[in-house]
Order: structure tokens, then sequence, then C-alpha cells
């Protein structure tokens, strides 16, 4: 009846994910308890869950995207200090649940942390940036926010209910075979991240098609802000190699399920084929990522500097070119299977090249920043942090690249220092400063700037002190994935570490309390103008939080900087605020189709993890149906009159005229 | 049948070229390409695009699976290769139905352009037929190859095969039961602008099948039945 | 920080930074490299992979160290123009002068793509240059002629056998000083990396393929080997020493080893390769001939895995075939299933 689901798969006796679980569990049953106490589930169907506002989406996209850092966090914390624990000893986690956590700290932060958020972030500017309502397909774009919140709630499953993946966060063949990996821990990560990775591709399609197709008047290509090219680049990155990833994760599936012979040791399966596959994704997706954020910084960069991006042009033709030369680069993940000389020179030179891409963007935001008048607000300190760390990354990755020292550095704590270095530097930087930017266009109030130049500081700080040691430790040979530690002048470089990431705590908690503080303080934070950096993209046109139909108008789009432009215009010309005539506009309905579709694919994912055959049929049923119920409905907008738009516009245009005055 | 529809306000009715009208606000972009002088495209063209997006991705999806093959081809561990076990007339006739059905399906949209209910329906209907009758031999072929022993778990060749031509087969099968429900829903909702959209899209993705089959017909089973 | 680390082998700041091609010294240049190392310096004392006792790491030492002065070169300057700009065009700092217009310059964007382009044409050549010159599978050239080991990864320990002497041992690798070594490498079951910090160059060994490395010890002493590639639950455990011992000692060794005890033949080795965890050294007197060559052609069937996990006992084993039992376990010419 229920396949292999029995109380053995629940860990009585480890009492670590035990508790921890029950903690988890104990919060969310708070959490769900306070909302229905107070009522809040109509208004949060209405007005979240079902969704399609690419605004909402993108909300629901970095709090998923925030739990979900947070867990991967406590893992990392768990596995530095389990590997000062452990010098000559067992340590506190034995190698079965060391071997988890690893996993599902790799697994979380990339699919469910650093994805989210940027996907988050670029569900709710780029519509925005481009001067237009929503994204092409709202509704898809709901089905996949929930398809990727239904991926992390089975990894999070696997905390309490059988166990999670053993085998790092890519699963190599032939360690995840069947043979090797009988536990569900495996099928667990395949069915995640196979139905996270659908929602994922789906806005890769919708955003590509957003941008391409979907832009204000007079917004061509090289007027488009920085972010919206570097969206575009990572969305076509998506496009392009997700499906190699759904492929790779669905022969090894084929593998463990039905007895294929893919990567397996015996029949003529070839497991080099699966690190051939999985990286020529995981490339790419390395970008899919950073792009992103260095859009964030672009934009960054330039708002804060008070000038117009250097090099615009040069810059979209970089990214661009990290865009097609990242999927010419994947063997250097493996230059240490002995492929051969000229093929491992071949990459590693390839390797490099994408660095001149990067390069030429550090030296154009150097060149930003150069006859600027530079405010040091929040977003701009992570701005500068990025800066100065991210190109040490990019040195060690060069390194990494060159074949001879890969083949001392290869799986050794360097290259946990390099790619956390350029991961945490350039994405997760970006998702903070991109997160201080815009969170007053999306709430009407700014952060609390102490607190977020306090987490700045402690978690700049306290990630040069985990990492600085790690590549140590890494060029004194450490390899990565020890459960304990046998030689010892490793060891106080660990401890060091150890402290650094105490210090990062620190940072997490002043993150936290930033917000807390923030949203306590709202009134005196409130911004009124929808311009509070005195931006210079569309985004910041609108009023703050933007109504549902974000422009009243679509702008029209005159320049490379489309609001600067227009505020400029706006002054020169004494523009008296006359109030245009309104058209009334339609709107896309909302839909429970995302919320229902993910609960559907939910149960499919675990009925397939645990072997339940029936409750998979049943969850395929009811995700067919929940479509054809989505596809049957007849009213599929709704409108907003002329009358609603003048009254909502009206206030939003005096602050505004206000806020000019104050400052002329 | 599309009474219902035309009295509700914001209704879906056809001949409304963008219903969400996103971003038409200010009258331009009707008939706008996207390309950024006239705002945004209309609703018709951003779905046939994001679509064309998406079989994209679903193509190169196929060429990892393509990529898997070649690589493991020849790893026949000892079992039976590709012209030990492909009957030919067999995938002809499958080839000749897939390409008909296409064909017919082309019909069927152009049926549609002309609001021809009776005949929209008539070709969609063939099309189904076609595709499910390709569908029963492919299901043959591969029962028959397992009840010879050579199913996906006799060697690394057979796996590659199963999977990669399993995929498409799988894909036939989704487009059978999509196509399916789009003939009911035409039937009882009529020519509405979203199930034309949708009507379009099909169109896209049936052609893309045929398109992985002439690839699949070639690099599988002509050059597997070589000897 | 030294007293932490106890004696130090490498004597600090005499690292000679050899240019592709020249071998010049450069003391004064060098000086800034070794200031930025200062910390890596310390690292080469632990026995890491500055610290390297022969000539296939010290290769990979001087290519490294090269390709990180190149970088630097350019890096440095980067990194304290970036904290200058942002700190000098503060908003407050009425003596920078405002700008706005500097938004393009094609001198500037001239510069910028062949800043990042020249360093890595160099890089380049240092890449192409290096890769072959260390490719893994490039003989060692040395007065002394070479000696075979083979390599097996087991679950999770490291099996060596010395196909000349008929020997093999276990978590422990003997090599004698300043004598070729040509392994070839092989593994039982999942993927590891054969690495030894203070020698060079880590090598993947993988079911069902060969691979090769070539590797020198300089002098005698006793290094550190692991394995360098995740490989399981045991994984942690998964090291081994490595004793380079003179060549007479390595005959004595060979030679008292032969003497008597356990022999490594087919079944032997079934057993061997079942799952254990930090297994102490041990060695075999005798080695079935052939041995190698049927674990890399999957004569003998690959190594089984565990049998537990949570929400393990798999109710559909995929495999029919299954790990075949032959009547005389210890044939090895016996094909596996089908392959």
């Amino acid at each position: 009846m229920l396949g292999k689901l029995d109380w053995s798969a629940i860990p009585f006796d480890e009492p670590i994910p035990l508790i921890a679980a029950l903690v988890v569990f104990l919060a969310a049953i708070g959490v769900l308890a306070w909302i229905t106490v107070k009522g809040f589930w109509p208004y949060l169907w209405r007005e979240w869950i079902t969704s399609v506002d690419h605004k909402r989406i993108g909300v629901m996209y970095v709090l998923l995207a925030g739990l979900m850092l947070l867990r991967g966090f406590v893992d990392a914390i768990m596995m530095r200090t389990q590997q000062i624990a452990a010098v000559h000893g067992p340590g506190y986690l034995p190698p079965d649940h060391y071997d988890q956590i690893f996993s599902a700290h790799g697994t979380i932060m990339i699919f469910f942390g650093a994805m989210p958020f940027m996907i988050g972030l670029m569900n709710f500017v780029v519509p925005l940036q481009l001067g237009v309502r929503d994204v092409a397909f709202p509704t898809l774009n709901s089905v996949s926010f929930w398809l990727t919140a239904s991926g992390a709630l089975l990894v999070n499953i696997s905390l309490v209910i059988g166990e999670f993946a053993r085998t790092g966060w890519l699963p190599y063949a032939p360690l995840s075979e069947l043979d090797y990996s009988p536990g569900v821990g495996v099928d667990y990560y395949l069915w995640a991240i196979q139905i996270s990775g659908v929602g994922t591709l789906m806005t890769g399609v919708n955003l590509v098609a957003t941008i391409l197709k979907m832009r204000a008047p007079g917004m061509g290509y090289l007027r488009m802000p920085m972010f919206c090219w570097t969206s575009l680049a990572a969305n076509l990155l998506i496009v392009a190699a997700f499906p190699i990833l759904t492929a790779t994760l669905a022969m090894l599936t084929l593998d463990r399920y039905l007895g294929f012979h893919f990567f397996t040791n015996g029949a003529g399966g070839n497991p080099m084929m699966f690190m051939n596959l999985i990286w020529a994704w995981g490339h790419p997706e390395v970008y899919i990522l950073v792009l992103p954020a260095f859009g964030i910084f672009s934009e960054v960069f330039s708002t804060f500097s008070s000038k117009p991006l250097f090099g615009y042009r040069s810059m979209v033709a970089a990214t661009l070119f990290i865009c097609i030369v990242s999927f010419m680069v994947w063997l250097h993940h493996f230059f240490t299977m002995g492929a051969g000389a000229d093929v491992n020179a071949a990459f590693g030179i390839a390797t490099s090249i994408i660095a001149v891409g990067t390069g030429v963007k550090v030296y154009n935001w150097l060149f930003t920043m150069y006859g600027g008048r530079i405010r040091f607000d929040t977003p701009m300190l992570w701005a500068i942090g990025f800066i100065t760390t991210f190109t040490i990354g990019g040195m060690t990755g060069v390194l990494l690249a060159v074949p001879p020292a890969d083949f001392m550095l290869h799986n050794s704590m360097f290259l946990v220092a390099h790619f956390h270095n350029v991961i945490i530097a350039g994405v997760l930087f970006g998702a903070f400063a991109g997160f201080t930017y815009w969170f007053p266009k999306a709430f009407g109030f700014r952060l609390h700037e102490g607190w977020g130049k306090a987490a700045f500081w402690f978690t700049l700080l306290g990630f040069i002190l985990v990492f600085l040691p790690l590549y140590i430790v890494g060029l004194q040979g450490m390899t990565r994935r020890l459960q304990h530690i046998e030689i010892d002048p490793w060891v106080p470089w660990l401890i060091v570490a150890a402290c650094g990431i105490l210090v990062m705590i620190v940072g997490a908690a002043c993150q936290i309390t930033q917000l807390v503080v923030s949203i306590r303080h709202r009134d005196e934070l409130r911004d009124e103008t929808g311009d509070p950096w005195d931006g210079r993209s569309l985004e910041w046109s609108t009023s703050s939080p933007p109504p549902s139909f974000n422009f009243a108008r679509l702008p029209h789009v005159g320049g490379e900087e489309a609001y600067w432009t227009i505020k400029q215009r706006r002054i020169e010309m004494q523009d008296s605020g006359e109030e245009p005539a309104y058209e009334p506009i339609e709107m896309p309905k909302n839909s429970p189709t995302g919320f229902v579709a993910a609960f559907f694919a939910t149960l499919v994912g675990f009925a397939l993890i645990w072997h339940i055959w029936w409750l998979a049929i049943i969850g395929l049923v009811g995700a067919y149906a929940t479509f054809v119920v989505f596809a049957w409905r007849d009213v599929a907008d709704y409108e907003v009159s002329a009358e609603e738009l003048e009254r909502i516009e009206r206030a939003g245009r005096a602050a505004w005229f206000k806020h000019r005055e104050e400052l002329a | 049948m599309s009474a219902v529809s035309g009295a509700l306000p914001g209704a879906i009715s056809p001949g409304r070229p963008d219903p969400h009208r996103l971003g038409h606000g200010s009258g331009h972009g009707h008939g706008a390409t996207g390309h950024g002088e006239g705002g945004p495209a209309s609703k018709f063209v951003t779905v046939a695009y994001g679509f064309w997006i998406f079989l994209l991705s679903d193509i190169i999806m196929f060429s990892a699976f393509f990529a898997a093959y070649a690589v493991l081809a020849k790893e026949i561990a000892g079992g039976p290769a590709g012209r030990d076990l492909f009957e030919l007339p067999r995938v002809a006739i499958q080839t000749g139905l897939l390409l008909t059905s296409s064909f017919t399906c082309g019909l069927g949209s152009l049926a549609s352009h002309r609001r021809d209910m009776v005949w929209t329906q008539i070709w969609l209907l063939v099309t189904g037929i076609l595709g499910a009758a390709f569908l029963i031999l492919e299901v043959q072929e591969f029962a028959g190859m397992i009840e010879e022993g050579a199913g996906p778990s006799r060697s690394a060749f057979l796996s590659a095969f199963f999977a990669l031509v399993g995929c498409h087969g799988l894909h036939v099968g989704m487009g059978l039961l999509w196509l399916g429900t789009m003939i009911a829903q035409l039937w009882v909702k009529g020519f509405r602008a979203d199930i034309l959209r949708r009507l379009q899209c099909f169109n896209l993705f049936w052609h893309a099948l045929d398109i992985i089959w002439i690839a699949i017909f070639t690099l599988v089973y002509l050059l597997g039945a070589s000897p | 920080m030294r007293m932490v680390l106890g004696p130090c082998p490498a004597a600090t700041g005499d690292y000679v930074i050899t240019t592709i091609g020249t071998n010049m010294k450069r003391a004064g240049s060098s000086g800034l490299i070794i200031l930025l190392l200062g910390t890596t310096e310390l690292a080469g004392c632990a026995g890491g992979v500055l610290d390297p006792q022969g000539p296939v790491g010290a290769g990979n030492r001087t290519i490294l160290l090269n390709s990180l002065a190149v970088m630097l070169v350019i890096v440095i300057p980067t990194i304290v123009a970036a904290l200058w700009f942002a700190w000098w065009f503060r908003a407050s700092n009425t003596r920078a002068k405002y700008d706005p217009a500097f938004t393009y310059s094609g001198r500037i964007e001239l510069i910028v793509w062949s800043i990042p382009t020249l360093t890595i044409l160099f890089l380049g050549g240092l890449i192409y240059y290096g890769s072959h010159q260390l490719d893994p599978r490039k003989p060692l050239s040395s007065t002394n002629s070479p000696i075979e080991v083979q390599v097996v990864a087991l679950d999770w320990k490291w099996l060596f056998i010395y196909p000349d002497q008929q020997i093999a041992s276990v978590n422990e690798l003997v090599m004698p000083a300043g004598t070729p070594v040509r392994f070839r490498l092989t593994s039982a079951s999942v993927m590891n990396t054969f690495f030894v910090p203070q020698l060079g160059s880590m090598i993947y060994a993988m079911n069902g393929m060969e691979s090769e490395l070539n590797l020198l010890a300089d002098k005698p002493g006793v290094l550190y080997g692991q394995s360098a590639h995740y490989s399981g639950d045991g994984f942690s455990d998964m090291n081994f020493r490595v004793r380079i011992v003179p060549p007479e000692a390595f005959a004595q060794w060979t030679a008292g080893l032969r003497g008597g005890g356990q022999t490594l033949n087919a079944g032997a080795y079934r057993e061997l390769a079942r799952q254990s965890q930090d297994v102490a050294p041990f060695a075999f007197s005798h080695v079935q001939p052939g041995l190698f060559d049927a674990v890399v052609r999957q004569f003998l069937p690959p190594a089984p895995g565990p049998n537990e996990g949570r929400g393990g006992n798999p109710r559909v084993h995929p495999d029919p075939l299954g790990p075949a039992t032959p009547a005389d376990p210890n044939a090895i010419h016996e094909r596996h299933g089908g392959g």
C-alpha cells in the first residue's frame, strides 16, 4: 500500500535530524496556527497564493530563497563545526549523516537558495524595467514558482522521512546508482530537482519571451537596462542548459527505477558520460546564477555613482560573450580524468577566455565609479565588497583552469574556497544588494541602513575568515567532504574557519534584525516618491509599491536611461503635472492553477520516491485535471477602469512633484 | 457555444487580438512586433514565440538523449545489436503515419483559419488516429523486443535506444492527450482566441515531433540496421 | 604559528619564479609574491602541494605560481583601483570632479578589452605548455628504470599491486626513491582519485577503465596519500601512507614479503572488495597474475555496494544479470554478465 514507506523511514535513532525536524515542524505549525487565528487565510489565498502578479511571485520567490538560504546555512555551520569536532575522532555527525548534510547544503544553496533568489528578483524587476504590466505568461509564472516550492518541500521532507542523497550535490554515477546508493536519498534528489527544474525551465521561457517580445514603446534592445540584458542572457542559458539536466537526471532515474544501463558499471554503461552531461548543464548554471547578479551590480554602481553605466555596449557584448563561451568549458570540472594534454589544454584555454568577459565587466564598473558622486548606501557597499573579493575568486578560478595546477587542487578545499568565493561574493552579495535596492520598490519603505551596513560588514568579514583558511588548507592538500580530520597542520586553519562562520552567523542575524526593525519602523522609513535612490530605469517611475498594473500609461522610452530622461525632461520642461487621459486596462485574473498543480506534483514526487504507484497515478491525473480546468475557464481577465486609474495615479503624481520641489 | 463567454466582462471572445492587453494601455502596440518601436507584441505572437522557445529547449533535451545514444550505440554487452532487432518495414510505416498526421494537422489548422468547425474537428481527429496508430506500432515493437530478452536492461545500447525512442513516444502520447482535450474544448467553446492560440502551439509541437522522428529514423534505425 | 605546524622542511623565501622557456631569477619582483604567499608558505610546511617531493609536484607548483604571478599583475592594481575610485569619488569629497558625461571612451574600451585578453593569451601559452609538459601519461626521465604499480581503489581502501614483484599491499604504498613509478589505476566500484599531495598530479580511478600516472619521489620519507574524490561513507578513512625508501630498502621490503603470508587471488580479491572502513595497512605475499587486468576488463565484476540505507532494500533490483557467482571463485577469465 505505501510502497517502501514504513516506520523505519523516520530516524528515531538519530537525535540531531529528529530534533531539527521537530523544531521546524513545530515552527511551521505555529505559523500556520497564527495565520488561522488572525484569519489571514482568505487574504493569503486571494492576494498571494493564487496571485499571478509578477511582483507578488517575485516576492514569494525571494521569501522561499531566504528560508532555504537559512536552511543551507545551518548545514554549513554543522559542516564547519563537525570538522573541528572530529579531529582524530568521530565528531558529532556520523558519516551517513554528514554526507547528507554536505549534499543537502550544495543542493539547497544552488537550486533553492541562489536560483529562486535570482529568479525572484528577475521576476519582480524585469517587467518594471521594461515598462510593461506583467510577464508574457502570468499564470505559467505562478506554476513555475509553486513547482520550485514543491521541490524545496521535497528536499526538506527528506530530513524527517527517509534520507537525503549521500552523493554530493551532483550525484556522480556510479555512486548514485542503485548498487551503491540503495536508499531513497538519491530519489529525493532526483524528483525534487526534476520538479523544480520544470519550473525553472518555464521561467526561462517566460522571461525570454517577455524580454524579447514585450517592451514599452521605444525600448529597443540597446535601450534596455543592463539588468534586463543579463536576465536575458541568464534565461537563454536556462532554456539551453536545463533540458540537459532534465535529460541527464531522467537517465539516472531510468537506471535506478527500470534497470537501464546509462551510467552503471556493468553492461556497457558509461559513468564518465554522466560527468560530461551534468557539467554541460553545470557550467552554464554558474553563469545563470552570476549573470543576473552582474546586472544588479551594474544597476547599483550606476545609480549610486549618479552616473550612467560606463561602456554600456561593451557590457552587453561581454554578457553575450560569457553566455556563449560558458557552453564550451565544461571539461575543466574533470581535468584529472586523464583526457590527454590536447583536450585539457583546449578546455583550459577556453575557460580562461571566459575571464576576459568578466574582466571587461569589472573594468567598466570601475570606470562607472570614476567621475561619479558615490553614495555609500547598503547596496553600494555590497557592490564594492563584491568587486574586491570576487576578483580574487575569479583569479583562483583561472588558476584552477590551468590543468597542471588543477592536478594538485582539484576537489581540494582550495576548490571549495574558490567556488564559495565566486558564489558568495558574486551571487549572494548580488542578491543582497538587489534585495536592499529594490525592497523599497516592493513594499514602499526602505530597509534600515544601520542594520544593513552591520550585516554587510559582518558577512564580509566572516566570509573572508571562513574561506581564506580554506584556500590554505587546500594548498596543504586537504580534500573536500572529509567527515573527520587526521592531519594536525590543517586543524588551526579549520578553527579559524569555524570562528569565521560565527561572524557570518552574526551577519545573518543582523540581516534578519534589519528586516524586523524595518517593518516595525516602516512609517519612518516610508518612501512616498517611488524613487528613493534617484534611480535611472523605469521601475522607479511608478509608485512604491507599484499598482497591480505597474503603469497606468505605458512610458515612452526616449534613450538608454529611460526614467532618467523622463525625469530630466520633466524638470527642464517645468512639467505642470497635467493629467493625461487614461484608458481602462485589462489584467490577468488570479488563478490557483500553480498552487494546485504543485500540490499534485509534490504528491507524484513523494509517491515515486517511495514507490507508491497508485498515489503517483492519482497525482498525475490530478495535475492533468488542473490544467484542463484552467484551459476551460471563460473569464481570464479583469478590468481596471479609467476612473480607478486616475484615482490611483493622482496620489502618486502629487507625491512625486512634491518631492521634486523639495529637491529643487 | 460562445454565448456564455460573450456575456461576461473580460471574457475571452473571438476576434480580440490580445485579451490580456498587457501593456496596451496607450494605444500603441497593436500589431507591434516587440522589437522596441511599437511596444509589446500581440498575445498571439508572444504565445507562439514562447512556445517556439520551449520547443527549442525540448529539442536540446532530445539532443542529450541523442548524444547518449551516440556514446552507447556500440555498447551491446554481448547482446543483440540494431541490425538484429530493427524491422525497417515497420519503421517505414510508422514514419508514413507520423508524416501524414503532420499533414492532416496542417489541414486542420487551415480549416480553423476558415473557422470551419466540422473540417477542423475531422482533421484533428484524423491526426489523432494516425498518431495513435504510430504509438501502437511502437508499443508493439517495444513489447516484442522485451519478450525476446532485448529489453532496456540488456545492454547500454538498448537502454539508450529505449530511452530515446521512448521519449519521443512519450511526447506523441502527451500530444494525443493534449489533442483529445483540445478537440473536446473546441467542440464546447468554439473558436475562442485562446483555443486558437493553443491550436497553433499544438501544430508547432506536432511538426517538431516529426523533425525529431526523422532524426531518429535516420540516425537510429537506418544507421543501426545497416551492417 | 610555526610551532603549531611543527618542523618545516621547506626553507621559506627561496622560491624561484620560473617563466616559460627561461630560467631567470627575479629576486626583486618575487619579493611581492613571497609577501602575498606568506600564508601559503606556511601551507607548504605542512606537507602540502607547495612543498613538493618530486619533479611532477615541483612542475605543478611552478605552473601554479607562475600563473598566479601573471594574474596578480593585473588583479592587485584592479582591486586597489576599485577601492581608490570608490573612496576618492565619494559624494562628500568636494575635490573630486563630478563628470556624469564620462560614459564612453573608445580608448578605454580598447584597454579594457585588451588587458584581460593579453593576460589570457600569456596564460594560454602557459596552459598549453603546462598541459603537455605535465601530462600524467608522460614517462619521466631518470637514470633508474621505472617500476610499475597497479592501483585499485576499493570501498574504502587502496590496493597497490606490484606486478613485477608479484606482491601487493593495502593502504600503504612503498616507493623506491629516485625511481620513476608508472601507476596504472582502476576502481573496483565507484570513482576515486589517487592523490599524494607532495608528489603532485592526481588522477581518477574508475571501474572498467584504466588511467595512467607517472610519479617520482626524490628522497626517502613518509608522505600522506588520499582519495581526493568523495566515494561514500568510508571516504574519510580512505587515505594511505606513502613510504619512500632507498632502492635497496625497497628490494629488501619486497623480498621480505615474499617469504610467506596471504595470497591475493580472485577469491581473496572479492572478499577484499567488500565495503570496509578504516583498514590498517597490510600486505599480500603473492598476487595471482593478471588480477589487475581482470578488474579493468570486468572479468572480475564490480564490487557490491551497501545493503542498508534508510528506505533501502529496493523492491525492484534492476539488474537481472546480478553479480555473477562463478563455480570457481578464483577464475578470472569468466565474462561478467553479457559484457
